[in-house]
């Protein structure tokens, strides 16, 4: 496959115009669409190309998550676009009580083919409201998949997947990410749901991580090495479904696992990982699973303050160190 | 819509058919042999019959929890919507919906929904879905005078106006919200001058007269159907049951109820227009009530004997398989 450097927006944009080329069902329907093409610019070239299938929205997020539901259910392939990970309050009894429930409570009489699209996390100084890492409400969710790619690549083969998935698809892409650059391949692929990928090869500890977290643990694999600690990365990609077995594999082979996302620690998906892995995974272990995540307050705006509670790369660092005991 | 006889009497039937479900049901609920609760519609048939009655078979309904009257208006079968409320594997949902839940995809029915108001969201997406294929569909979204108070009605007319949906808002005023009256809850009398907000035609329709209910919604449906935007109709009727099946009504008079039976029964009403054009005797009613029944007895029966689904099947179709 051919490869060229692409953001994460651009992969995003080509992975969406790819798709609607392939099949007219497929609509984005969001607030402040059109006239710059998403405010990342996550849908450059869609507005020309697809003049009909991209559509402005009053500020009504209820309505925006409703008209996915309904879109859904008669035919079409909504891709919902909702600002702001934040706002999805707004949206959450169409998103958990109709989107995910309405297959089961029909006893399987449809499938509900819809993304929500979410970008998410902090950094930009944005404060508790527009900042924050939702994922693991979703992932509570029965009906519901969800989604937190990292890289340019995955963006565009899980954006795919997730088009094609007939299943309601919580996608969330961190705001920080969308700039930031990488190989993408020009042929049409898709990354299965549910599949993580292991991005760095190492034998001491098991990094699991995602989103964001994916960068942090790049970070401090770097400052490891220094210290003689080998580091694996696993970039889950999927949350849910999650692939346990990559995640088993990992652990069988390190016995010592580390959790790393944006999300703050207390009922994030680390939680989650943890209990499975002492569960499944018990006899592999060599050291208590620790978390990294955000400190569990809400998101603050002042830069000293914001830094100070979102996970770092030290945290990652001081976390492997206390599993590996060194 | 034509107003034939064969029309009317079906009609008529239409809203025997479901007075006496709903009495079925709330006998069998009573009894115990319906598990949960549930929520009835007597006195609400001119309503439910007279708007499904102007839709075409690929038309969409969205409905709520007090909803078997409008699914059996759209023409959902009898069998699976009793066996669904009896909890059974031939429900119309495998026993996973139950009374509040129940859908008829294929008939154009989007289900029913246990939280109130929650179908406006979701007719808009029918709606936007209807003007992106460029069909002749319309979306009717029925709501209750309690729902009429929620945020998403509001998104949801603003929404279905600026982009001309080809929709039909039909609030069934009852006059009661569970136990709270719509004098006390919603800030004007007559909800349907809430349209002139969002710029549509709101209309007042005698909810218990079935043929001003078939007159506003021919109406409305034209002009969905003409592309022309959507229309918020009201119809004034009145919930003869408690909100749910046992509920003690604490919160009205005896009196209220008798005098809306006495006096406005939209069945009786049909009947006596039925009766002064000679399409209906006492002996035809009696007939038709006798088939009815029948229809009813076979479809109790065939969900007494279906079986209960098996505990496993609790863990099939949250998704679907690829």
């Amino acid at each position: 496959m051919s490869e060229r450097i692409l953001s994460s927006s651009a992969a995003l944009a080509e992975a969406l115009q790819e798709e609607m080329r392939r099949d007219e069902t497929i609509f984005i329907l969001g607030e402040d669409l059109v006239s710059h093409a998403g405010i990342f610019g996550q849908f450059k070239g869609i507005p020309e190309q697809f003049p009909e299938r991209i559509i402005d929205t009053p500020i009504s997020e209820t309505c925006i998550a409703g008209c996915g539901v309904g879109a859904a259910l008669t035919g079409m392939r909504p891709f919902v676009d909702f600002h702001f990970s934040d706002f999805i309050t707004c949206g959450m009894d169409e998103i958990c009580n109709q989107a995910a429930k309405v297959r089961y409570m029909s006893g399987g009489q449809v499938k509900l083919p819809l993304v929500v699209w979410c970008p998410d996390g902090g950094g930009l100084r944005a404060a508790a409201q527009h900042s924050q890492s939702l994922e693991a409400w979703f992932v509570h969710m029965p009906g519901l998949k969800v989604v937190m790619p990292s890289e340019p690549r995955d963006v565009k083969g899980l954006i795919k997947a997730a088009i094609r998935d007939d299943n309601p698809v919580m996608f969330f892409q961190h705001k920080k990410l969308f700039a930031k650059e990488g190989p993408v391949p020009e042929d049409d692929y898709i990354i299965a749901l549910g599949q993580a990928a292991v991005k760095r090869q190492g034998s001491d500890v098991s990094l699991l991580c995602y989103g964001s977290g994916y960068y942090l643990c790049l970070e401090a694999v770097e400052v490891l090495k220094q210290k003689q600690i080998d580091a694996e990365v696993v970039d889950l990609r999927t949350l849910k479904p999650l692939d346990m077995d990559t995640v088993a594999a990992s652990i069988r082979k390190t016995h010592r696992a580390v959790t790393v996302h944006e999300a703050c620690v207390t009922g994030g998906f680390g939680a989650e990982l943890a209990a499975r892995i002492q569960d499944e995974l018990f006899d592999e272990l060599d050291a208590p699973v620790k978390r990294v995540g955000a400190k569990n307050v809400p998101i603050p705006f002042s830069p000293t303050l914001e830094d100070f509670v979102l996970p770092s790369v030290d945290d990652v660092v001081e976390a492997v160190r206390s599993v590996t005991y060194r | 819509m034509p107003d034939d006889k064969k029309t009317l009497m079906e009609l008529y039937r239409k809203m025997v058919t479901v007075r006496q479900f709903e009495t079925m049901a709330g006998e069998y609920f009573a009894a115990g042999k319906i598990p949960g609760f549930i929520h009835l519609s007597i006195g609400q048939e001119a309503s439910s019959v007279g708007v499904c009655s102007c839709l075409q078979p690929d038309d969409y309904v969205i409905t709520t929890h007090r909803g078997h009257g409008h699914m059996i208006a759209k023409g959902a079968d009898l069998k699976r919507m009793t066996a669904e409320l009896f909890g059974k594997q031939t429900g119309y949902c495998k026993g996973k919906g139950g009374s509040m839940h129940i859908a008829d995809f294929s008939i154009g029915i989007l289900g029913a929904n246990g939280v109130v108001a929650a179908g406006l969201p979701i007719i808009s997406g029918a709606g936007l879905s209807i003007k992106l294929r460029k069909t002749d569909q319309v979306a009717v979204c029925f709501f209750g005078d309690g729902g009429a108070n929620r945020g998403p009605v509001h998104e949801a007319m603003n929404m279905a106006s600026i982009w001309k949906l080809p929709i039909i808002f039909v609030v069934e005023n009852n006059q009661w919200a569970s136990t709270t009256p719509v004098s006390y809850s919603c800030s004007v009398k007559d909800l349907y001058r809430r349209a002139a907000g969002y710029n549509m035609p709101g209309q007042k329709v005698d909810g218990n007269d079935i043929m001003a209910v078939r007159k506003a919604t021919t109406q409305a449906v034209a002009r969905a159907r003409a592309g022309e935007g959507p229309t918020f109709i009201e119809n004034k009727t009145y919930r003869i049951k408690g909100h749910f099946e046992g509920d003690p009504q604490k919160y009205r008079t005896p009196e209220e109820v008798k005098k809306w039976q006495e006096q406005k029964d939209p069945i009786e009403r049909f009947s006596r227009l039925l009766f002064k054009k000679k399409y209906l005797s006492r002996k035809l009613a009696d007939q038709i009530q006798a088939e009815v029944a029948a229809e009813l007895k076979a479809a109790v029966a065939f969900a007494q004997d279906s079986p209960l689904p098996e505990p496993e099947e609790a863990l099939t179709d949250v998704y679907v398989e690829s």
